[in-house]
């Protein structure tokens, strides 16, 4: 069982090394523009103070880490269970079919690591001066990456089993957009005081506690949700989203 | 080793989209359309299979015939774990097929009736991957592939992608792929629709090869001389059960007479028809629709005029005369009355 869950690891890692410059084009290149415009020009031209840089550096990871989760595991599953069934084979591979979803998961959440890796430093780097990062728990931030790119890719499992292609133009403006804007990604949870039932309403969002988290772990000098809700949100949408992926793939592949 | 496979009262109702048409799932109906909901709207129920039993031999070319919509796919889909039965069991030697699904997986190769092909891969990586899926050792999975694609002649176009790949190529390495791990148990679902007859003779050559070596193949198809030159055993299958089943020899032989005279006559009388079975050589006359009368004889051609007289002398004219010889054509048109390709 193990020798076939890598076989299908490897896979999918031989095909996103096959598409990588324009994978990485896809899920880097919208968090980079954000950077450059909020961290970079409205930042030096004083339209914002320059304290903005660091308040948005981990929002921007945790939407760079969501999209790319979503999109590594959500495109493919959309388009492999389309006509073609061209996800019939790994159906066929001597494993269960539920680690066949569980190694989407896994090859997603390597994916939403990645970009994570990458846009941290990127974005450092784009912003300029003024950036005050901290890694005062590195342990903590790391699980935190862990459970947000879990989060991801479970999240694009779900949605990738129960969206059809011609949809999904409407995933994206239906689910991942107010996802991204609702999701403290540019502000914090705290932010929303003066809006208290959109303050509340956005706790259904799992971003929210992406977000909030890696600001808890990189700046945690700006406000934040306490560690206990990001933990129990994280959590929670985990197993959710795990769950629900799963069982969305066992209802996609056997007729 | 080869192994038996049997089934036993297998049922399939489809309450959603049915196999032909689950490729396209999703595409209708509402946006994120959760199952659950949409079943509700959309429900259908369709009977796939209505109490199928089965049992094909060990070593075995078993067929199973039929037109559209019969049921074929789904009993291979129910066999190869692809289909969850509604009713019924099945088994793969002695794993019970949805009990057992890996075990099963690991001992059966699969062509689908549509090539799902892994287009993000190339020909020679479709069989390396799948080689690996099953835990062939790299050095082996090398030199497998490079035999199997010489011998479907895809060594030529090996490490492209398949996507520019001809339907005729693409059948050809979903074959390759489900014989790449050397399964025990073949299943072809109508391997050679949309093959050009060069192919399909090499296809049929190669699944003649593959039995020899003693495993199991079933195959499905429409095709009447596919079944009568490859298969030892044929199921005759429609709307979901087994009409029919023996070797094509055997089959032949209990169509009443082995040869179908159809005649178009008007106008067409009882007492005509009454004549028309006292000719010589004939066993049955059946009337079809207005004004047609299907002759089973055991002679064709030969017995055309005693029959042509018989009209003429009942003052009726014929307006068309179609002889077929002894065939599973003629078979499935005798249990069912109707043709396979309708």
């Amino acid at each position: 069982m193990t020798r076939t869950f890598f076989a299908l690891l490897s896979r999918d890692a031989h095909v996103a090394r096959r598409n990588f410059v324009p994978l990485l084009l896809q899920t880097l290149l919208q968090p980079m523009l954000l950077v450059f415009v909020f961290g970079r020009i409205l930042t030096t031209s004083g339209y914002m103070p320059v304290e903005y840089k660091s308040l948005l550096l981990p929002g921007i990871i945790a939407l760079a880490m969501m999209l790319a989760g979503i999109q590594a595991v959500a495109m493919p599953v959309i388009s492999e269970f389309q006509f073609t069934r061209e996800i019939e084979d790994r159906l066929l591979a001597p494993i269960e079919i539920e680690w066949v979803a569980v190694e989407k998961i896994f090859a997603g959440m390597i994916q939403a690591l990645v970009a994570g890796l990458v846009v941290l430093p990127a974005a450092w780097f784009t912003m300029g001066r003024g950036v005050a990062l901290a890694f005062p728990h590195p342990i903590y931030f790391g699980v935190l990456c862990l459970a947000v790119a879990l989060l991801s890719s479970s999240i694009g499992l779900t949605l990738g089993c129960s969206v059809g292609q011609t949809q999904i133009g409407l995933m994206f403006s239906l689910v991942l957009a107010p996802m991204i804007f609702f999701g403290c990604t540019y502000y914090p949870w705290s932010a929303l005081e003066k809006f208290p039932i959109l303050q509340k309403a956005v706790l259904v969002n799992p971003m929210v506690y992406s977000s909030e988290g890696l600001r808890s772990a990189l700046v945690p000098q700006f406000p934040h949700l306490p560690l206990a809700a990001v933990a129990g949100g994280l959590i929670f949408f985990n197993a959710l989203f795990v769950s629900l992926g799963i069982r969305q793939f066992r209802r996609k592949a056997v007729l | 080793m080869a192994l038996t496979i049997r089934t036993e009262s297998l049922r399939k109702v489809y309450t959603s989209a049915p196999p032909s048409a689950s490729a396209g799932r999703g595409i209708a109906g509402a946006p994120f359309a959760w199952r659950g909901a949409s079943a509700g709207r959309q429900r259908i129920d369709v009977v796939a299979l209505d109490d199928l039993t089965l049992e094909v031999a060990a070593g075995e070319i078993f067929g199973l015939l039929g037109p559209n919509g019969a049921g074929k796919s789904t009993t291979v889909g129910i066999l190869t774990t692809r289909v969850r039965p509604t009713a019924g069991r099945a088994w793969i030697g002695d794993e019970e097929v949805w009990k057992r699904r890996v075990s099963v997986k690991r001992r059966i190769g699969v062509v689908p009736q549509r090539p799902n092909l892994d287009f993000a891969l190339t020909a020679r990586e479709i069989l390396l991957f799948h080689g690996a899926y099953f835990g062939i050792a790299p050095g082996e999975r090398q030199s497998r592939a490079r035999t199997l694609l010489e011998r479907f002649q895809l060594t030529d176009r090996a490490d492209q992608l398949v996507v520019g790949f001809s339907g005729g190529m693409m059948q050809r390495l979903s074959i390759a792929r489900a014989m790449m791990h050397e399964p025990e148990v073949l299943f072809l679902d109508e391997p050679s629709s949309g093959l050009d007859p060069q192919t399909r003779l090499l296809l049929w050559e190669i699944v003649r090869e593959y039995g020899a070596r003693g495993r199991t193949i079933v195959l499905t198809t429409h095709n009447m001389e596919e079944a009568d030159d490859l298969c030892g055993r044929v199921a005759i299958v429609d709307h979901g059960r087994v009409i029919a089943l023996g070797s094509p020899e055997a089959l032949k032989a209990t169509v009443p007479g082995g040869h179908l005279i159809r005649l178009q006559i008007s106008p067409r009388s009882p007492e005509l028809l009454d004549s028309l079975s006292r000719a010589v050589g004939v066993t049955q006359v059946r009337p079809v629709g207005a004004s047609g009368a299907d002759v089973y004889a055991d002679r064709g051609g030969p017995l055309v005029p005693d029959l042509l007289n018989r009209v003429l002398a009942a003052g009726a004219v014929v307006s068309d005369v179609h002889i077929s010889e002894p065939s599973l054509e003629n078979l499935f048109l005798h249990h069912t009355g109707r043709s396979l390709r309708d």
